[in-house]
């Protein structure tokens, strides 16, 4: 097996193992509590209102609005670290199939997993903090994948004509 | 039949019967639920309006039941999909399980049992609640849609067992895959037009986040403050105007709408491109003429740009862009079908082989 190929699914694998690592964690120890956290701030902030307290009504607002940020994106990570790691797998069945040199298949491969690792990171680092930092690291491995896939589409096109 | 051809064969069939289904919700039940949500939102303001915290947490409670009736087809859809993925994939890599071809067949049922018992399970959970339950907080859908999950995740353990074996040198397993060396044309589209689609949902996410995510966070947020504040005007009204309150909560609604349309478009497009690139490793078990199967992969792709760029239409051109949606649904279900009958007969074949052999 060529080393790009190994180092795809090896990656793939080892990344679909933290990603449902990660979403077992959230369920057991973060999930039901930040549903409830969401749907009872958002039910409060209605029932403040109607009680007359404007001042608690736009704190439980406050509290449903940063626990919703939160859940969106510790969702978002689970299902993109799995969904990468699936593509880390599979590119790796097929990756003979490009017709580029090893250097260069091996060079796209680190760009997939490198970018697989980091994009949904920075999403998830959001969670702590929502300055430029983890947004960055989010764009550049978004980037890497981006970069990655239009290499990899017209190569595998491109065994037609050989 | 082997455990690669049950795989293929209960993949194709769950990824079919997932998006039927996924269809069926998005015609009947998707917008009429979003209307009661609606309503019931406008309740709450009401009940703000007229001063009753205790109507607040009815009407509320009536929101919940109706995000879990749609969280469970939401998810029942998905799941089925999925599993048919993994199915998918887990045929392509057989020829590397290191198990006796029968220990892998009860592997791929056991997996494709649970693959059928958690999505069916999940989608009755909203209509079996606690029924007969001998647990206060879990009902029998729930245990059953989790007995489901637990099989999938011991098949899968028992497929990782093989691979383990056969990084080790065990080679009880058969010839080595095929799959991974068909190069003709219906496979070649298949894995770059996939990529391509991925390539797309990657792009039209990234440009979601960079400069839509945090706008609906904030509208989403600013809306409900100011449905709120127009509940609690009409507060000290002897009979409250709630026009004000109406109209928020539309555009409220509008955000919700304009959210799901590009959460869907995106993971729809990236999932086909999946199924595409998966699709791709099991054309030489389709047993249909080359010219059948390149029709089949074209009808495929077609399909999949269709359905997620007419999603994203839908706010703009309602209904029609709705009804192209669902058409380009229906083609990859009629893609799959052709593929799947393919496969079957397939089998037919080497049955056939079997028997001229005996």
């Amino acid at each position: 097996m060529s080393g790009s190929r190994r180092l795809l699914i090896t990656g793939g694998v080892a990344l679909a193992v933290w990603g449902m690592g990660f979403g077992l964690y959230y369920a057991l120890f973060a999930e039901h509590q930040t549903l409830d956290k969401i749907g009872g701030s958002l039910a409060a902030s209605f029932r403040d209102a109607a009680a007359g307290d404007l001042i608690g009504s736009r704190a439980s607002l406050q509290t449903y609005a940063d626990t919703q940020f939160d859940y969106v994106r510790s969702v978002d990570v689970h299902s993109h670290w799995i969904g990468l790691a699936m593509l880390l797998i599979v590119f790796g069945v097929a990756f003979d199939r490009i017709r580029l040199d090893e250097s260069r298949k091996l060079l796209l491969a680190w760009s997939l997993v490198v970018g697989s690792v980091t994009f949904p990171l920075g999403v998830i680092l959001q969670t702590l903090d929502r300055g430029i930092m983890p947004q960055a690291i989010a764009a550049v491995g978004a980037g890497l994948v981006i970069i990655a896939l239009a290499a990899i589409a017209p190569g595998f096109a491109r065994t037609e004509r050989n | 039949m082997s455990a690669r051809r049950l795989l293929i064969i209960g993949g194709l069939a769950l990824v079919v019967a997932g998006m039927i289904f996924g269809d069926m919700f998005a015609v009947f039940v998707l917008h009429q639920n979003a209307n009661r949500i609606g309503e019931a939102l406008m309740a709450a303001c009401a009940a703000v309006a007229t001063k009753d915290p205790a109507s607040v947490t009815g009407h509320f409670s009536n929101i919940g039941s109706l995000l879990e009736n749609r969280g469970t087809k939401v998810d029942a859809h998905v799941h089925a999909i999925d599993f048919g993925y993994l199915a998918l994939l887990l045929a392509i890599i057989q020829p590397y399980v290191a198990f006796s071809e029968r220990t892998r067949g009860r592997l791929a049922k056991l997996f494709l049992g649970g693959a059928v018992m958690l999505p069916v399970s999940v989608f009755l959970i909203h209509y079996v609640g606690l029924s007969y339950s001998p647990l206060s907080a879990i009902g029998w859908s729930s245990i059953l849609a989790d007995l489901g999950g637990l099989m999938v995740i011991v098949a899968c353990l028992g497929v990782l067992a093989g691979l383990w074996r056969y990084a080790r040198g065990s080679r009880e397993t058969t010839s080595a895959s095929g799959a991974t060396r068909d190069q003709n044309w219906t496979s070649r589209a298949l894995l770059s037009g996939g990529t391509l689609l991925i390539l797309a949902g990657f792009l039209h996410g990234a440009y979601y986040a960079v400069f839509d995510l945090r706008s609906h966070e904030t509208q989403d947020q600013v809306a409900l403050e100011t449905m709120i504040n127009a509940s609690v005007a009409q507060q000290n009204s002897a009979s409250p105007n709630m026009r004000d309150a109406r109209v928020v909560v539309e555009g409220y609604g509008m955000i919700q709408a304009e959210k799901a349309v590009n959460i869907a478009a995106h993971s729809h497009i990236i999932e086909f491109g999946l199924l595409a690139i998966l699709l791709a490793f099991i054309q030489q078990y389709v047993f249909l003429s080359e010219r059948w199967k390149r029709r089949w992969a074209a009808v495929m792709l077609i399909g999949s740009v269709m359905l997620p760029v007419f999603v994203l239409l839908e706010l703009q051109f309602g209904l029609i862009a709705g009804g192209i949606a669902d058409a380009g649904g229906l083609l990859v279900i009629i893609a799959l079908i052709g593929m799947l009958v393919g496969a079957l007969r397939y089998i037919g074949q080497v049955d056939a082989r079997k028997g001229a052999g005996a």
